[in-house]
């Protein structure tokens, strides 16, 4: 018999073209892992990424178990993505001054293509805090606050305050009547501070002489809206607040969130 | 940490007496021991930095006690040992960091207090007497805030004048409106009512309207000063200055 010659059947022109670009310098340099095919590769997805790697390599059946976890946690953060990513386009049409505030929301929905962004904010903004009270609620419930997780319970109730804080300088900013005395009924609860709020308890007794330390011009409201009322500083405050100063606190809240769960012992895991 | 335990050991031997033959147990014993006398320890750290066991280390650290003792005292021109020790420098320069920054958070907590602010002024001239007639007048409520009533008897002082009622509502701080058909105020978000007064009767409001303090300026008009209060429940309307007599 003639020996029998194995000829590999000859490369389609797709499979070239993929076999040079995945060696190519910029592809290399990119993904510098083959496809995540075998266990070594998705390993190294995980840990070369520096979006993933917040992420386990793998995680428990039940941590994909709807009827355990609810979901509600990573619906919250993928809303706060959507809130993000909304908010940032509303900031390029809106200006937080007594003049234009109102106007350019009006004109956010009348004027802006694709206006839908004002209503997807609002909407996203009242979903997350219907979704993080789920989420501590489902927390609750599945006794995910014991040790050694009552830290992470803790770091969650501080993102809480945060949230509805978000919700509050947010909702300031269409400078409708609405937004005006929601805002002023809300700060107007800051005047009662102990000590620090001109109409609070103790505060008559901070005083040099004759010279009160704090009045109506120099307590805590006053250091919040920027102002004896909600005026032009008060707008201009909870629009930082809202867009900066909150988000930046809330991030990095998320990721002390997410990497205690993950060192705690993994989503969804037996107590 | 062991480095130091074991010149130590043939220097001071700790006070448990513990057979030579077992010199593994005697480093662990020499930790619990107790602590050299606090007079030496700093000269000791210093004079372990050169080395210990040297004869040199005995030298810097007889020189180095002499040399943190006074401060600004001559020192001998030969003497090379530092002037802080490594674990005081570091000390130091926490201290300074430290103070720095609490410096930095005082000054962000000023920088929230505005100097500026571009509200309507407190005070402000209100006409003369004789442009105003019996009851609310509402021509200031918009710009100022406030109401200005002529009373021909007045609730708390008992004669005739002005007096002026903030614009607050003590419920939550809404702006009451002024009906006129029914002679009251009334706040439109929770329903608190008020009579001319100022005196609360209804609603959710717990007590009266704040009266803002009333005088008559150089030139005869009714001066309005906002920046004082006056409330009724704490007995303050019977101040003169809460009311214009005229």
């Amino acid at each position: 018999m003639a020996d029998t010659k194995t000829v590999a059947p000859k490369e389609g022109a797709l499979e070239r073209f993929w076999n040079w670009l995945t060696e190519t310098q910029v592809w290399v340099s990119v993904f510098r892992h083959g496809r995540p095919t075998t266990d070594r590769n998705r390993v190294l997805v995980m840990l070369s990424n520096v979006f993933l790697h917040l992420h386990p390599v793998r995680i428990r059946k039940s941590g994909v178990k709807l009827r355990y976890t609810w979901c509600m946690g990573g619906l919250s953060f993928f809303l706060f993505l959507n809130l993000t990513f909304t908010g940032l386009l509303l900031m390029f049409y809106y200006r937080p001054t007594l003049e234009y505030a109102y106007t350019d929301i009006v004109g956010l929905r009348e004027h802006v293509p694709l206006g839908i962004m004002r209503e997807m904010h609002r909407w996203g903004a009242h979903a997350m805090v219907i979704t993080v009270w789920l989420h501590m609620f489902r927390v609750f419930m599945t006794g995910s606050y014991k040790p050694p997780r009552e830290f992470n319970w803790s770091v969650g109730v501080i993102m809480l305050v945060l949230t509805l804080l978000l919700s509050f300088t947010g909702y300031l900013l269409p400078w409708d009547q609405l937004a005006i005395w929601a805002i002023t009924v809300g700060s107007n609860m800051a005047r009662a501070t102990p000590f620090l709020g001109h109409e609070g308890p103790g505060a008559s007794l901070l005083r040099l002489g004759d010279v009160p330390l704090i009045h109506a011009a120099d307590d805590a409201r006053f250091a919040l809206l920027g102002g004896t009322f909600v005026g032009e500083g008060a707008l201009l405050r909870f629009y930082v607040l809202h867009c900066v100063g909150l988000p930046l606190g809330i991030a990095v809240l998320m990721a002390v969130h997410f990497w205690r769960v993950r060192k705690d012992g993994g989503i969804s895991g037996p107590l | 940490m062991a480095d130091e335990n074991k010149p130590e050991t043939p220097a001071a031997p700790p006070p448990a007496a513990k057979p030579a033959a077992v010199p593994q147990a005697t480093t662990p014993a020499a930790r619990p021991a107790p602590p050299k006398p606090p007079a030496a320890s700093i000269p000791d750290l210093a004079g372990k930095t050169t080395t210990a066991a040297s004869p040199g280390g005995a030298a810097a650290a007889k020189a180095s006690t002499a040399a943190a003792k006074p401060a600004g005292a001559v020192r001998d021109p030969d003497d090379t040992s530092p002037l802080l020790t490594r674990r005081a420098w570091i000390g130091l320069s926490w201290g300074v960091f430290s103070a720095a920054s609490a410096a930095a958070l005082a000054a962000t907590g000023r920088f929230m207090f505005p100097n500026v602010l571009n509200e309507p002024p407190q005070q402000f001239k209100a006409g003369f007497p004789n442009e105003y007639g019996m009851g609310v007048d509402e021509r200031w409520k918009e710009k100022f805030g406030i109401w200005l009533v002529r009373t021909p008897e007045d609730y708390a002082q008992h004669v005739s004048g002005f007096y002026a009622l903030i614009s607050v509502c003590t419920h939550l701080g809404c702006t009451p409106n002024f009906l006129s058909a029914e002679n009251k105020f009334k706040c439109p978000c929770h329903g608190s009512g008020f009579r001319t007064t100022g005196i609360n009767f209804e609603g959710p409001a717990p007590r009266p309207l704040e009266r803002a303090r009333v005088a008559l300026a150089d030139d005869g008009q009714i001066l309005v000063d906002k920046s004082r209060h006056f409330q009724y429940e704490l007995g303050q309307w019977a101040d003169p200055e809460s009311f214009l007599k005229t």
